[in-house]
């Protein structure tokens, strides 16, 4: 507003805040209070750690590591002997945590996902069946599932003496799952390279031709000819590598147990069904709220347009859905991964398991305790920054 | 409206669970100055809080001679307490379990008692906390449990991190327990066998050294509580388990079927189980370790838990002292009254009788053969030093 | 028009026939679906009940129904839980008339396990019949609440005070006075069983919920400092498993304090459980601030309210409305997590079964029964909860206004 007053009385007219209600000065005032609590609270603590290292003969190094585990691990997914140090027992730790997550990731999808569309069956029965089992799984804790179906029913299994013996040959007792397995011989790895090539080779054939189909109109037969490479380049692997490129591994009896195969032990096992299973319930309820956040009038214009049921769902229902699934999927692998500490209880030795042997051995308990923890949060802050940027790619935009 | 009280709600709740929870922290007496110890300043109320503040405060001027920094300190706070807090367990029959009543008993707890009566009077004045095999370490280190009695085994490594190790008090070694029908007898037939232990012990590391050492493979199933060990063992998920020998007698004689399985005579250890005491305080480590000395003295003598009172009549010098009628051992030194091993002793009786009643022909638990634990004088390794 | 033809019947709503053919035989692939499926859950159920009735041994849970719900507290000590349970039976019986609804259920399955107390299997001598005759009478006092909730000058304030009420005095009481003649303290070594879940889960997110609700402002706040430490907090906790929270709040946190100071072990535990629910609480609710528009603050601002009561008046209760589902589901996620607790030496329902199954030889090769046990136990508690919250959801009209 122009005023008629000027110079001196537009001076008078700025308002006077007392020091003490001055915003600027409060929020600084404000965060200096906290910085100086927060940070008082970690010297206090800090410093209660420094006197009670003095005083019991606590280290607070992390040499430790370097020095020999002696300690023995039961199964381990790369060579492991108690001579190892403390760093290389860590490492074999995460691998096997890493091994159990990406397992269970890749098996609960597929169950969570199959339990969810069965949910939206026009079936009454299998959406029934669908229910009751999210039902249960949802609401009984998981440390009791695995132990249910850990000391319930893989240690119940017969004795070794008397296993149960599947075509392969597999045989099944209560020290686990023992399988024939092909084993590359010396003259293996052509085939191996070959085969690899191959797969490679074809999805790049198949996607890249059909993208040529779909831009130029040309037939370029995407599908046979992928198939052919993939074909084609084992067998003239198999052929180069001497006709002999991989013999099996059978279990065989000898002492006390099964050796050679491979073998899944019921730790192992109990704990990979157990996530499994436990956390396919709460993927089968997202799925289910994904695909039935889709606009109906999708599915209406759809069919209006003439789209049969695979396209309907490959190029309608799904990317949409996809979109309100992503997120809770991935904090739902981010569970499985974390739940995967569980194992701690049933003996199946993953990186928190060893991480407590250490600490028990070592008696390090602080830095072994800050390095577990410190892998847990890398997972899960890689995950959750991928999952943020794909979800800001992905969203609508919204005022 | 209620959404607004749920704040209000959660504070109160909060203050009631605080209250619930008033933990042992209530060091409440003002410094005494003869003893130079740290002493806590501030009491506060007993019931409301959980965090004391602590300072430290400078020695007095000594009248006796100057002590390092922590003597007493662990000695004091038992005393202000009342009672001494000791960490044992609840399931391993002979050492530390429950009985028929719900009470805590076994060796190694009434080696905790006969302390408490030797220092407080009262046998009785003690709280056993139960400790995983995980716990032992950090409870001790943090100073959670004023003695730590639960047949951890003594370790340079152990005694350089944990505490101060007192005495050994059994003589034990680590071995093997399989099914009689599995005919085994030596070590060398476990090769490729699978076997049960507890993580984080030593025990685990002395099965990898001995089997390495006569080139033996194994596979171990481990798991941090000892009773999903043998549980697994007696299922069948492995052909043997492993510990000190007294923990598999006990265990076995918990067994759905105890004469189907057997202890085998190897020995690939050695497990000296001792109680042990947080660092820093040597004052209680004294009192601790001559407390064992003198319960071992006791059985030396002939001094029954049934006769030490008529003993203090006896005319044997020694036995004069060490129920201190007559010449001194240290007690004033050490803070104890002069008939401290009398309190322990009528608490607990000798070394011998706590053996015999949890482990004896007799005992209520099992029966395991005195071996390395009989005295010097019987052919064994157990010997006290002179109380005097 | 006059009636002159015969009279038109409404159209009859299909009848069975006509839903099977719709629901379960509508083609091919469902009926052959239908017919297999029914086939495996005849004989599943069929060998489940057989088992259930005529093979397994129940022994483990009828023999020890005291251990199951409080543990090793001292059995002469026990009066001061019956108080408790006087207190909630009154009280059940007035929030039902108060409420009703959902509360008329919870009260009814409070009245069933009353029941079940009562009627437990004669050979579990620990459950007396002095105790048998309390929990009838015990439904006797749900009904006097009822009634006496009927008198006008009760209000849903009053009920809502007396179930806090309940609850500090059943804390200090099981707990123990140390001053009080007739109060001894009992340490909470001792407690034990569904008591000490039921600690731990209501604990644990009464607790949780007020740092939740700071850490959720701290991090929607403009202050870099507290921002950054809210985030940091958040997110650092909702990163590891509580698995390793609880070891951390167990172990390591005595570390970092004096000596003398001996935090009780259940508080540990509760303190571990109290951040891990903290911080995702705070992921709730900032959700929920997230979720009010933002012309509710411009709008406050206008009529001159400053920073604070705009969040505690205007933005808070439109927020926390928004997120109860979320919250208990929470919830619930807390009352199963505490079995975690088993690994650090609570000595909860899941610890509980196991340690009876590790005392007592004769129980071998039982471990079917105890887990199942343990695992309906939950399953039944659960369910109640997540009932309850969809009929408080509907209730509050969440998601409508």
């Amino acid at each position: 507003m122009t005023s008629r007053h000027s110079g001196i009385n537009q001076v008078q007219f700025r308002s006077e805040i007392p020091f003490w209600r001055d915003e600027r000065v409060l929020r600084i005032a404000a965060q200096v209070i906290s910085a100086i609590l927060i940070i008082g609270f970690i010297i206090w603590s800090v410093d209660n750690v420094i006197k009670a290292t003095a005083q019991r003969g606590l280290s607070l190094g992390f040499g430790f590591l370097n020095e020999s585990a002696g300690f023995p691990i039961g199964e381990t997914p790369i060579p492991y002997d108690p001579s190892r140090s403390f760093a290389y027992a860590f490492v074999v730790g995460v691998l096997s945590t890493l091994k159990v997550a990406i397992l269970g990731i890749v098996f609960t999808t597929l169950l969570g996902t199959l339990v969810g569309l069965m949910r939206l069956s026009s079936n009454w029965l299998i959406s029934r069946i669908a229910l009751a089992y999210v039902e249960i799984h949802r609401n009984i804790p998981l440390l009791v599932l695995l132990f249910l179906w850990y000391r319930g029913v893989f240690l119940k299994f017969p004795r070794v003496q008397e296993s149960i013996t599947w075509p392969g040959p597999i045989f099944i007792n209560q020290r686990g799952l023992y399988m024939t397995w092909p084993r590359l011989t010396s003259t293996g790895t052509i085939f191996l390279t070959a085969s690899t090539a191959g797969i490679l080779l074809a999805i790049i054939a198949f996607i890249w031709l059909r993208k040529v189909r779909e831009v130029t109109g040309r037939p370029t037969y995407f599908g046979l000819t992928s198939l052919a490479i993939l074909i084609l380049f084992p067998l003239v692997g198999w052929f180069l590598a001497g006709g002999n490129p991989i013999t099996f591994d059978i279990p065989q009896l000898s002492g006390f147990n099964f050796q050679g195969g491979v073998h899944l032990t019921p730790e192992f096992t109990a704990l990979l069904i157990g996530l499994v299973t436990y956390t396919a319930g709460f993927i089968a309820e997202v799925v289910r709220a994904g695909i039935q956040a889709v606009n109906r009038g999708q599915l209406e214009a759809a069919r209006a347009l003439g789209l049969n049921y695979s396209q309907l769902l490959g190029l309608v229902i799904i990317p949409q859905a996809l979109r309100v699934i992503i997120p809770p999927l991935i904090s739902q692998y981010l569970n499985l991964t974390k739940n995967s500490s569980l194992a701690f209880f049933i003996g199946y030795p993953e990186l928190f398991f060893i991480g407590k042997t250490t600490i028990n051995q070592a008696g390090r308990a602080i830095q072994v305790f800050v390095l577990v923890m410190l892998v847990y949060l890398i997972i899960s802050l890689l995950t959750s920054m991928i999952l943020n940027t794909y979800n800001r790619r992905i969203q609508f935009i919204e005022r | 409206m209620s959404r607004k009280l749920i704040p209000v709600f959660a504070i109160l709740i909060a203050l009631s669970l605080v209250v619930a929870a008033c933990g042992t922290s209530q060091p409440t007496s003002a410094p005494e100055p003869t003893q130079g110890s740290s002493s806590v300043s501030q009491p506060e109320q007993v019931v409301e809080t959980v965090i004391v503040t602590v300072e430290v405060t400078p020695e007095a001027a000594a009248v006796a001679p100057v002590q390092p920094t922590g003597y007493g300190t662990v000695v004091q706070r038992i005393k202000d307490r009342g009672k001494i807090i000791c960490g044992g367990r609840t399931d391993l029959p002979g050492f530390g379990f429950l009985d028929a009543n719900g009470r805590n008993v076994g060796f190694d707890i009434d080696l905790c008692r006969a302390v408490a009566a030797a220092l407080l009077g009262d046998p009785e004045a003690v709280e056993v906390v139960p400790l995983s095999a995980a716990e032992r370490g950090p409870a001790l280190q943090t100073g959670e449990i004023d003695i730590l009695s639960r047949n951890a085994t003594w370790t340079t490594t152990r005694d350089a991190q944990w505490g101060n190790f007192t005495w050994v008090m059994f003589y034990d070694g680590q071995g093997f327990i399989v099914p009689v029908d599995s005919g085994i007898t030596t070590i060398e037939q476990l090769d490729g066998a699978t076997i049960c232990v507890t993580s984080g012990t030593t025990t685990e590391l002395n099965l990898a050294d001995a089997f390495r050492q006569r080139n033996l493979n194994f596979t171990p199933v481990t798991f941090e509580d000892t009773a999903s060990v043998y549980g697994a063992y007696e299922e069948g998920r492995c052909d043997a388990a492993t510990s000190d020998k007294s923990q598999l007698a006990a265990v076995r004689s918990g067994f759905a079927n105890p004469e189907a399985h057997v202890i085998l005579d190897i020995t690939i250890s050695k497990e000296p189980l001792t109680p042990a005491v947080p660092a820093g305080d040597d004052q209680w480590f004294d009192i601790v370790k001559i407390t064992m000395w003198g319960l071992i003295n006791a059985e030396e003598l002939n001094v029954t838990q049934a006769n030490v009172e008529d003993m203090k009549a006896s005319d044997n010098v020694t036995v004069q002292r060490l129920l201190g009628v007559e010449g001194d051992w240290g007690q004033a030194d050490l803070g104890l009254s002069p008939d401290a091993m009398v309190q322990a002793i009528k608490a607990v009786g000798n070394y011998g009788e706590i053996y015999d009643r949890f482990m004896g022909p007799n005992g209520t638990s099992f029966t395991l053969d005195r071996g390395l634990n009989n005295l010097w004088t019987e052919g064994g390794l157990i010997y006290g030093i002179p109380l005097r | 028009m006059a009636a002159t033809s015969k009279v038109v019947r409404p159209p009859q709503s299909p009848g069975a026939l006509q839903w099977l053919r719709e629901n379960l035989f509508n083609n091919l692939l469902n009926s052959l679906l239908t017919v297999i499926s029914l086939a495996v859950i005849l004989f599943t159920l069929a060998g489940a009940f057989r088992w259930v009735f005529f093979t397994a041994n129940w022994e483990p849970i009828s023999n020890n129904p005291l251990l199951y719900l409080v543990g090793q507290y001292p059995r002469d000590d026990l009066w001061r839980l019956g108080v408790g349970l006087v207190l909630s039976s009154f009280l059940f019986g007035g929030s039902w008339r108060v409420w009703g609804g959902v509360l008329r259920t919870l009260a009814f399955t409070y009245a069933l396990f009353l029941l079940a107390g009562v009627l437990w299997p004669l050979q579990a001598e620990t459950l007396t019949l002095t105790m048998r005759a309390f929990l009838l009478a015990n439904l006797v006092v749900i009904y006097l609440g009822f009634a006496f909730a009927g008198f006008k000058f009760v209000r849903p304030l009053s009920v809502l005070f007396g179930w806090v009420f309940t609850l500090i005095i059943t804390l200090v009481l099981l707990h123990g006075i140390s001053s009080v003649a007739f109060l001894p303290d009992v340490s909470t070594g001792l407690w034990g069983g569904i008591m000490v879940t039921l600690i731990l889960a209501i604990g644990g997110i009464t607790l949780s919920f007020p740092i939740g609700v700071l850490l959720a402002l701290g991090r929607r706040s403009s202050l870099p400092v507290v921002t950054i430490f809210s985030t940091a907090f958040i997110e650092v906790i909702r990163g590891v498993p509580l698995i390793g929270i609880l070891f951390l709040s167990s172990i390591i946190v005595p570390l970092f304090l004096p000596p003398e100071v001996r935090i009780d072990r259940l508080l540990r535990a509760l303190l571990g459980m109290t951040l891990f629910s903290a911080a995702y609480t705070a992921e709730n609710v900032r959700g929920g601030l997230a979720a009010v528009p933002p012309g509710q603050v411009e709008a406050a601002k206008a009529i001159g309210l400053n920073n604070f009561q705009i969040t505690i008046l205007i933005v808070l209760p439109q927020a926390l409305r928004a997120v109860i589902p979320p919250i208990v589901g929470q919830f619930i996620s807390l009352f199963k997590d505490t079995t975690l607790a088993s690994g650090v030496a609570v000595l909860e329902l899941l610890s509980v079964g196991r340690s009876i199954l590790q005392a007592n030889p004769q129980y071998i090769g039982l471990q079917t029964e105890v887990y199942l046990f343990i695992a309906a136990v939950f399953w039944i508690l659960s369910y109640l909860m997540s009932y309850a919250s969809q009929r408080l959801e509907v209730a509050l009209g969440v998601g409508q206004r």
